[in-house]
């Protein structure tokens, strides 16, 4: 079920904070970094950098227009497959 | 042959022929039925042709069938593989999108098994 209108899109505060700060002043771009992957992207990010944190590292994630609506953590996978024993062959063409 | 959207609709109830097309079912065939007055346990051969033309005008403007509707779920699918996202992810290495588990089943998405060759002990 998707989440009440009424409430308005999830966003933590702290990091909303942060990006209404940086879109007041144009041309400052710095990276923000949050570890909130469960923030939904608000129109008002498109432009930014943001480095979303998967567990280890920060990945920088490039908001666009479309990404507006999805959530920070999609964009950051937390996974990384390497293959399995043995099928050397798959992980050579990589 | 009645034909309606690109399709051949066999000769059964209208209620189940119209199910024939692509992103029809039976509920929005149903409600199709209503709104253009047509039995719908009448067969599709006993039609008339101005019954089959008010099918046509109704399935035309308010039902997204066949054609345009596969390439709006294609292009629906794409926008997520170009955005990068987790969903587009699973799209494009052919796993169940929705976190369903892998470790057994989800044959559907992964198509027939491919059984791989235990590893040789070392001695």
């Amino acid at each position: 079920m998707s989440r009440s209108v009424k409430k308005g899109p999830f966003i933590e505060k702290s990091l909303y904070k942060k990006i209404i700060e940086m879109s007041k002043v144009a041309g400052d771009r710095k990276m923000v970094k949050t570890f909130s992957r469960t923030s939904t992207i608000i129109p008002e990010m498109v432009g930014m950098t943001i480095s979303v944190y998967n567990g280890k590292t920060w990945i920088p994630v490039y908001v666009t227009e479309n990404l507006v609506g999805h959530k920070l953590g999609e964009f950051a996978p937390t996974r990384v497959f390497r293959g399995h024993a043995g099928s050397d062959k798959k992980a050579e063409k990589k | 042959m009645a034909r309606i959207a690109g399709v051949d609709l066999p000769n059964k109830h209208v209620e189940v022929a119209l199910t024939y097309i692509f992103g029809l079912g039976r509920s929005s065939a149903r409600k199709i039925c209503e709104a253009t007055k047509v039995e719908p346990n009448k067969k599709m051969n006993d039609l008339s042709n101005e019954e089959l033309a008010e099918l046509r005008k109704i399935i035309e403007n308010d039902y997204k069938v066949e054609g345009r509707l596969r390439s709006e779920t294609a292009l629906n699918i794409k926008r997520l593989m170009d955005i990068g996202c987790y969903r587009g992810l699973r799209h494009r290495r052919g796993l169940p999108v929705n976190g369903q588990r892998t470790r057994t089943n989800a044959r559907t998405r992964k198509g027939k098994r491919k059984t791989v060759a235990n590893k040789k002990k070392a001695v």
